[in-house]
């Protein structure tokens, strides 16, 4: 069964990662790697409501920052460990993905995108007079003294989000084989007719926004430790709603593997290029790439493939 | 007298300043073949948007087994055991024509269909002849082929009340016959069936009671013998 | 006690940025109200047509005015490729396409702002023009031309447009296009034409509004963001297909958020679009003269 398959490679996955922590020491790539993987849980949550069912969100910004502020929260008032973090970054983005779908999932698809765009401008404002969190001028984040089985903290980090990475993607490999998740594509596909054969669109309309904005906020919860400065700018910048619907995009937007091999390559080679050009030229890029495969190649990588391997049979 | 399986009761719906449908009043009796056919744009594919539940009717009553059901959600109604298909075909097109049906299985028949869903979907396919194609994708298919998938889909619902909406539009002689004979078959086995079509020997032949709705008003209803004979109805059609 | 002279400045301040607004979201209006193209990236096309003004002006000492409406027509060509290329990679391709046209215009939205950023710069650029440092004086109201013109520009763009969709051939075939591209067929016009003028007219549209912005406060690149969910707003509260709803819209946004910032603080003005765009889709969303 493909599952199991899949299930030996995660494993493989996670060791080799712990295995890599003992023997590579140059903390760049770790900082460098977190980025990745945290480009692979925000792509796959984007792409279990946009992929999936149709629904745009370009409002990724807002949901991962609100794991990064409730982090913030936690740490100031209580000081939480990061496992309650990343559970309540997750159930906060989770309630805000909730209510912003039950708002306007009942109208036309347009009016819950147009809503996730002026989300995050909203949300934002609101952050940045919110003093107790930092405001507009941001807030230092003192890390633990010590990790958790690790030397340094970035590495523990590194793991930490090496298993939400593989975490979010078997939450969307389980809905991709689920009957929900036939559910969802019955819904990209005419969400009318769906709603005609017993599909309860609006239901799974919105276990989508809660799943994906879920995801969202639980990528986030992680980063004020790994910046150890957090300021509004950072929280919210759009290259992370830009990212996470170029992603799967590029990669493919009907199956988990799509917005993975998005965020790999994609990731990886602007990781490689923040040194040698300006953050400003790399969204450009991005923004192009975007463009063309949305409009030459809307199927993805996945897409191509397959159509390559289907004229390869015949 | 038993209930009837659908009872629609003075169903207004309007757009705007237009209104489609003027209160109809008619009803579907358990078992029944029910045809349903006026002039373009006289409001019948407005009215099955109201039973099945995709339009909200503004005023009356739908009821369905006895229940109103006039403020359910169209996919409570398809579980419930209404069943349309529609007039232009709305396939899921990135799924094969097997697993369109399938869905059907999954979700409006959930507590209806036993048993293995892929063979029931292929059982299905095979009666309307679609058997060859089932892991097609329905994006794939000629436009014939896809009214018989919503069709095919629409039974795959194990709907108590199949509505088949224009389905025989442009088709031959013969696959007009194919399909009468799937939709008698389906009746003589339980399925209450409503006919909307424009092809009148189909409606005659299938149906045992006929309404006739024109400018969103029911202006005649009876057996076909007498609605062939009704002025009224012919005036409809034909103008005056 | 609020002070009654704080009150009624901010109210006049509002009505002015409320004619300005409608200049902005008119092409909005137009797109998303008759033809159901979803434009977000309209108002970075707005903050194009600033640059373009302010180039002209720093470079020719052109009026912002006479720049914004010189380029119009360079503009009203950049709209018609832009909706070839829209109409066939998503919109011949049915209502499921629909998805992939957002995500085309969000790409446009970031490949805008960024190209102008890697010209500019991020510093905040004005124009000099002779008549946008003064003001005029009735009692306790003070109005400042800066407002002022764009106000009364707004208007009139609003004006024209409303004249050429009633009035004319091609602007009742822009109106009707959306509803009934049949009966326009058998009238001989191509509907695919009539909607790539319609775009092209709405971004030609955003060449003026931008001259105007740049009239009222200085810009940089990323000040169209706020401007998406004004002109979103102001379109469903104005009720999607009514180009006077859109101006009454404007008028009435520009009135809550001039009060919000005088009473509350600017940073919250912002969110008052969002909200009216929120309540509106809550209560009613065919917002007040809207057909649909």
């Amino acid at each position: 069964m493909k599952g199991r398959w899949l299930l030996v490679l995660a494993l493989v996955l996670l060791v080799g990662a712990f295995v890599l922590t003992r023997l590579v020491d140059n903390r760049y790539v770790y900082f460098a790697a977190y980025v990745v993987l945290q480009y692979v849980v925000l792509a796959t949550a984007w792409n279990i409501l946009g992929g999936y069912t149709g629904y745009v969100n370009f409002g990724t910004g807002a949901f991962f920052a609100m794991g990064v502020y409730t982090s913030v929260f936690l740490i100031q008032s209580v000081g939480a460990p990061l496992p309650v973090q990343i559970v309540a970054g997750g159930v906060v983005a989770g309630l805000l993905g909730l209510g912003i779908g039950y708002l306007t999932l009942r109208l036309r698809g347009t009016f819950f995108s147009i809503a996730t765009l002026a989300l995050a401008v909203v949300l934002q404002t609101m952050i940045i007079n919110w003093e107790y969190v930092g405001g507009a001028k941001g807030i230092n984040i003192i890390r633990p003294a010590q990790a958790p089985f690790f030397s340094n903290y970035v590495e523990f980090l590194f793991m930490v989000m090496s298993l939400l990475a593989i975490g979010s993607v078997a939450v969307a490999w389980l809905i991709e084989h689920s009957r929900i998740g036939r559910g969802f594509a019955a819904i990209r596909d005419n969400e009318e007719a769906a709603e005609c054969t017993g599909v309860p669109t609006l239901r799974l309309k919105l276990l989508a926004t809660t799943v994906s904005g879920c995801l969202m906020g639980v990528a986030g919860a992680p980063f004020p430790y790994y910046l150890s400065f957090v300021d509004p700018v950072s929280a919210f910048n759009l290259s992370y709603a830009l990212n996470s619907l170029a992603m799967p995009v590029v990669g493919g937007t009907t199956t988990w593997l799509g917005p993975v091999i998005g965020a790999i390559l994609l990731g990886t080679t602007q990781q490689l290029a923040t040194v040698t050009i300006s953050s400003e030229l790399n969204i450009l890029i991005v923004g192009v790439i975007l463009v063309f495969f949305v409009v030459l190649a809307p199927e993805g990588i996945v897409g191509l493939v397959r159509r390559l391997a289907r004229r390869a049979d015949a | 007298m038993a209930e009837p399986l659908l009872r629609v009761e003075g169903v207004v719906k309007r757009f705007g300043g237009f209104q489609a449908l003027g209160g109809v009043t008619l009803h579907v009796d358990r078992g029944e073949r029910f045809g349903l056919i006026g002039p373009n744009g006289s409001g019948k594919t407005t009215l099955i948007s109201c039973i099945s539940g995709t339009l909200r009717n503004d005023g009356g009553r739908i009821f369905f087994e006895g229940e109103d059901i006039s403020a359910r959600p169209a996919h409570q109604r398809a579980r419930l055991g209404i069943a349309r298909s529609f007039q232009i075909p709305r396939p899921f097109h990135s799924m094969t024509v097997q697993e369109n049906l399938e869905l059907s299985l999954d979700y409006a028949a959930r507590h209806r269909a036993t048993g293995d869903h892929a063979a029931a979907a292929l059982d299905i396919l095979r009666m309307v002849g679609l058997d060859a194609k089932a892991r097609v994708r329905s994006a794939r298919l000629t436009q014939i082929e896809m009214r018989k998938l919503e069709l095919a889909r629409a039974m795959a619902a194990r709907p108590s009340l199949l509505i088949s909406d224009e389905a025989m539009a442009g088709l031959s002689s013969s696959e007009v016959d194919d399909l009468l004979t799937i939709l008698l078959r389906l009746n003589e086995a339980g399925t209450t069936v409503i006919m909307i079509e424009h092809i009148m020997r189909a409606v005659m032949r299938f149906s045992q009671r006929i309404a006739v709705l024109d400018a969103g008003e029911k202006i005649a209803e009876g057996p076909p013998a007498e609605i062939l004979n009704n002025k009224a109805v012919e005036r409809a059609y034909l103008g005056e | 006690m609020i002070s009654l002279d704080l009150l009624l400045n901010a109210v006049v301040a509002g009505v002015l940025l409320g004619g300005f607004y409608a200049a902005v979201s008119l092409g909005i209006s137009v797109t998303f109200g008759l033809l159901d193209v979803v434009n977000i990236a309209h108002p970075v096309f707005v903050i194009l047509g600033a640059y373009t003004a302010f180039t002209l002006n720093s470079a020719y000492a052109v009026d912002p005015l006479l720049a914004g409406v010189v380029f119009a027509p360079v503009f009203f060509l950049l709209g018609v490729v832009v909706y070839r290329i829209y109409y066939t990679s998503f919109e011949s391709k049915g209502e499921s396409s629909q998805a992939g046209g957002l995500v085309f215009f969000f790409g446009i939205l970031f490949i805008v702002e960024v190209a102008l950023i890697l010209k500019f710069g991020v510093d905040y650029r004005m124009i000099e023009a002779s008549y946008v440092g003064e003001s005029i004086h009735l009692g306790p109201i003070g109005i400042a031309f800066r407002l002022l013109v764009p106000c009364v520009a707004g208007l009139l763009m609003t004006l024209l447009l409303y004249v050429f969709l009633g009035k004319t051939f091609y602007g009742r075939a822009i109106r009707g296009v959306a509803q009934d591209s049949l009966a326009l067929r058998l009238m001989g016009a191509d509907p695919v034409k009539i909607k790539t003028l319609a775009f092209g007219i709405s971004i030609a549209t955003a060449s003026v509004a931008g001259a105007l912005l740049i009239m009222i406060s200085p810009v940089e690149p990323s000040i169209g963001r706020a401007y998406i969910g004004r002109a979103f707003a102001i379109t469903v509260l104005g009720g999607l297909g009514s180009i006077g709803g859109t101006l009454a819209a404007a008028m009435i946004l520009g009135v809550a958020e001039s009060l919000t910032s005088t009473f509350s603080g600017p940073s919250w003005a912002l969110a008052v679009s969002f909200g009216i765009l929120l309540l509106v889709l809550a209560v009613r969303p065919a917002g007040l003269f809207g057909r649909r």
